[in-house]
């Protein structure tokens, strides 16, 4: 991450590979401020396991619990992922289209987001916004709170215009298909758009004029609506950029091929359709809202778990490939002469397993008679850290340890800590995670400082549980300080690269022939106007029928 | 357009497997009224405890013997903080917040719904046999959020 061009040895006087670099600045600072986000958000983490299994941490109170899940949830699930995936917008999108247009809108995009960002974690850190990342009104944070959070929102924005300016500017003078990287990264775009419309009518619409006082009273079921109307979304904003590294990256990396390139556009595109109009199903056991509509939403809920079925299959068929092309012989033997040790491939391969976890977890969520079992216990928590905790961000780990040298110009240093970190991270996750979802099911709820609950004899049961789970949080810690290592000791200590193509970035090619014009899939702005009408059928009744209602609105609380 | 022969029977099963849960999901809703809770009543926060059912929540038998539970959940603690309520019988309840959001969950049982001010939730349930069960509050509402919990008692049938 270097921001002076590194020290390349004898290949310094490449004027060609110092450029290269430098174009590549402003992913590298993106990905910079990402990583130092989730390593303020792991330092949390680890306090916050402790506690919450009863185990004596003496820096922590409720107090210090709940700021810390707050800062902890922003860090990670808002500002590591908006930033990384901003910072993978611009390495891939600039290699498949040769260039990035607005650049500079670019790094006005960073600046916004970077203050805002400092903005939100300095509003959270003052102790006076402690309303967890999901900020459930009538809890009120102060104003900073919010209008930081619609910084970084409005730097996002300006990266999709950056990202969609690059697209259409290119598409003018190319008639082939686009390559299924900046594909994916459209799609990620148009998700993002989607779900950001909504949170920008809860923020704007409601939360901020009343955390100034402009308007006294909040109704908290519609900011619900307007926050799960962006909650879900969110998800597939966050796992949609990590299905660009399993089809594009991965196969190339393990020694094949991509199975098929088609399929993994189809794939895109059920995401641009079908990724918002859900968010109910975080609403089954919600007031004020018809059961009609829940049920509605747990349809096209099931819909969306098509298009990661059919990406299992592409990928393991790409791994399969990879494996045989490698001298694997067998029903399983090619899956041993897959490269485990590069820490990209076990890193994402590992995501992977755990993701197929996290999916059958979810498809239970999402069955309403279930989800009354699950809903707001400790298996929630376990889910998402399987989700997004996981399968995304061991994605995230993979790809850094990939594309490291080609932004600083240096080899990974510490190369064995590089190769166990993923496994430390799925032994630890594994531990920490399944054990939520058990004592979730046992009844223990999500977000507790602590579940003694006065000695009661059956929160006395889940103690075992949460101790190995608070085990899995000192693991994850471990792996997560490798990872900081690796990065840190490379990008100041790496060994400099010799030859050009360490730093090339190469897509994965296809199995299956690209047609020579572009297919119905790559139109990217027809697929988003039905998406859009999608989204209105699955909201305006809902949110129409719920604005008539005779409603009495909420007065801010600050119980903390 | 050209699928790989395996690819294609592996989407037709992913396709028959999410018929087949849609399938259970409208067919438990149309013949065993499985639904999710979808109470739309509303309610002045302001007023809940000076007016109306809230003003006196509790266990309350009707006319026709059926037991309605009301209970108002607020920080931090749940009123009534023991309820009891026969087995085997179904019982109503109906919660409401007069300040933030909150959860009612009873642990070991099915009874699970979010709380929210300026809104009644009620749902119905059945408890098959005696015994005791904590009841928590399950989503977060302040700093002592871990602290609120209360008691579900399940009595013998009368
Ligand atoms: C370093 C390893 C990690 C550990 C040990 C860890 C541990 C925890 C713990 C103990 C909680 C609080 C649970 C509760 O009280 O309900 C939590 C919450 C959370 N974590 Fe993590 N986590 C880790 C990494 C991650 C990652 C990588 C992500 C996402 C990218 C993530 C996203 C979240 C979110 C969104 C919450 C919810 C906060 C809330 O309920 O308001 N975590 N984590
Ligand atoms: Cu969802
Ligand atoms: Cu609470």
């Amino acid at each position: 991450m270097s921001v002076a061009s590194p020290v390349l040895g004898a290949f310094a006087a490449d004027r060609d590979a110092l450029d290269l670099l430098a174009s590549r600045r402003l992913a590298s600072c993106n990905f910079a401020v990402a990583i130092a986000a989730f390593g303020l958000g792991a330092l949390m983490a680890v306090m916050q396991a402790l506690a919450r299994a009863d185990l004596p941490v003496w820096f922590s109170s409720p107090a210090v619990y709940y700021l810390s899940v707050t800062a902890h949830g922003v860090l990670m699930a808002l500002v590591f992922t908006t930033f990384f995936i901003m910072g993978l917008g611009y390495l891939l999108m600039r290699r498949a289209f040769g260039g990035l247009e607005w650049e500079t809108l670019g790094w006005v995009s960073f600046w916004t987001a970077v203050f805002g960002t400092v903005m939100t974690t300095l509003a959270i850190l003052s102790g006076t916004s402690t309303v967890l990342y999901t900020f459930y009104p009538p809890l009120e944070a102060h104003p900073t709170f919010y209008i930081g959070a619609t910084l970084l929102v409005v730097g996002s924005w300006l990266w999709c215009a950056v990202m969609i300016r690059t697209w259409l500017v290119w598409r003018r003078t190319h008639q082939e298909p686009m390559p299924l990287a900046a594909h994916g990264i459209l799609t990620t775009v148009v998700i993002w758009v989607l779900a950001t419309s909504g949170l920008a009518a809860e923020v704007l619409g409601q939360l901020i004029p009343w955390s100034l006082g402009w308007v006294e009273t909040i109704d908290p079921i519609v900011a619900r609506t307007w926050f799960w109307w962006f909650g879900h979304p969110l998800t597939y904003f966050w796992l949609v950029p990590a299905y660009v590294v399993w089809y594009t990256i991965l196969p190339r990396v393990a020694g094949g091929l991509l199975f098929s390139d088609k399929l993994g556009r189809v794939v895109f595109v059920m995401f641009i359709l079908f990724s918002t109009p859900v968010g109910f199903h975080h609403q089954f056991v919600d007031p004020g809202v018809h059961a009609g509509w829940k049920l509605v939403h747990t349809f096209t809920t099931y819909a969306i778990l098509y298009p990661s079925l059919v990406t299992a299959f592409t990928i393991i068929a790409s791994l399969e490939v990879a494996g045989r092309m490698r001298g694997g012989k067998g029903l399983f033997g090619w899956l041993r002469t897959l490269p485990w040790r590069d820490p990209l491939f076990s890193g994402v391969a590992l995501a992977m397993l755990t993701f197929a976890i996290g999916g059958f977890g979810g498809a239970i969520n999402a069955a309403y008679a279930m989800n009354t079992v699950v809903h707001n216990t400790a298996w929630i928590q376990g889910h998402f850290h399987l989700t997004v905790g996981t399968a995304v961000t061991l994605t995230f780990m993979g790809a850094t340890y990939w594309f490291l040298p080609k932004l600083t110009g240096r080899r990974l240093a510490l190369r064995p800590l590089a190769t166990w970190q993923p496994y430390v991270w799925f032994g630890g996750m594994m531990l920490f995670s399944l054990t939520s979802h058990a004592t979730g099911l046992m009844g223990q709820p999500r977000r507790v400082f602590s579940s003694s609950y006065f000695g009661d004899e059956v929160a006395g049961s889940w103690r075992l549980l949460t101790g190995m789970s608070a085990a899995g949080g000192v693991v994850l810690f471990v792996s997560s300080l490798m990872f900081l290592a690796v990065v840190v000791a490379t990008w100041r200590w790496g060994r400099p690269v010799t030859e050009a193509a360490e730093l090339e970035i190469e897509f994965a090619a296809a199995l299956d022939p690209l047609p020579e014009r572009r297919p119905v899939w790559d139109r990217i702005g027809l697929w988003a106007l039905i998406a859009v009408v999608l989204v209105i059928a699955a909201y305006a009744k809902p949110i129409y029928d719920l604005l008539s209602l005779e409603r009495y609105g909420s007065l801010p609380f600050r119980p903390f | 357009m050209h699928v790989d022969l395996y690819e294609r029977i592996w989407m037709w099963a992913a396709s028959a497997m999410i018929a087949l849960f849609l399938a259970v999901v409208a067919f438990s809703a149309a013949t065993q009224a499985v639904h999710p809770p979808g109470e739309v009543e509303t309610i002045d926060p302001l007023q809940v405890r000076i007016q109306g059912e809230f003003a006196a929540p509790g266990v309350h038998r009707g006319p026709g013997g059926e037991t309605t539970v009301v209970v108002v959940a607020e920080m931090f603690r749940f009123e009534p903080s023991v309820i009891r309520v026969p087995a085997g019988e179904k019982v109503t309840f109906r919660v409401t917040s007069p300040d933030v959001l909150h959860g009612f969950q009873v642990v070991g049982t099915n009874a699970n719904v979010m709380v929210a001010p300026g809104y009644v939730s009620e749902f119905s349930l059945t408890f098959p046999e005696p015994g005791e069960h904590l009841v928590v509050c399950n989503e977060y509402c302040g700093l002592s959020h871990h602290l609120m919990s209360g008691k579900l008692i399940v009595e013998e049938a009368r």
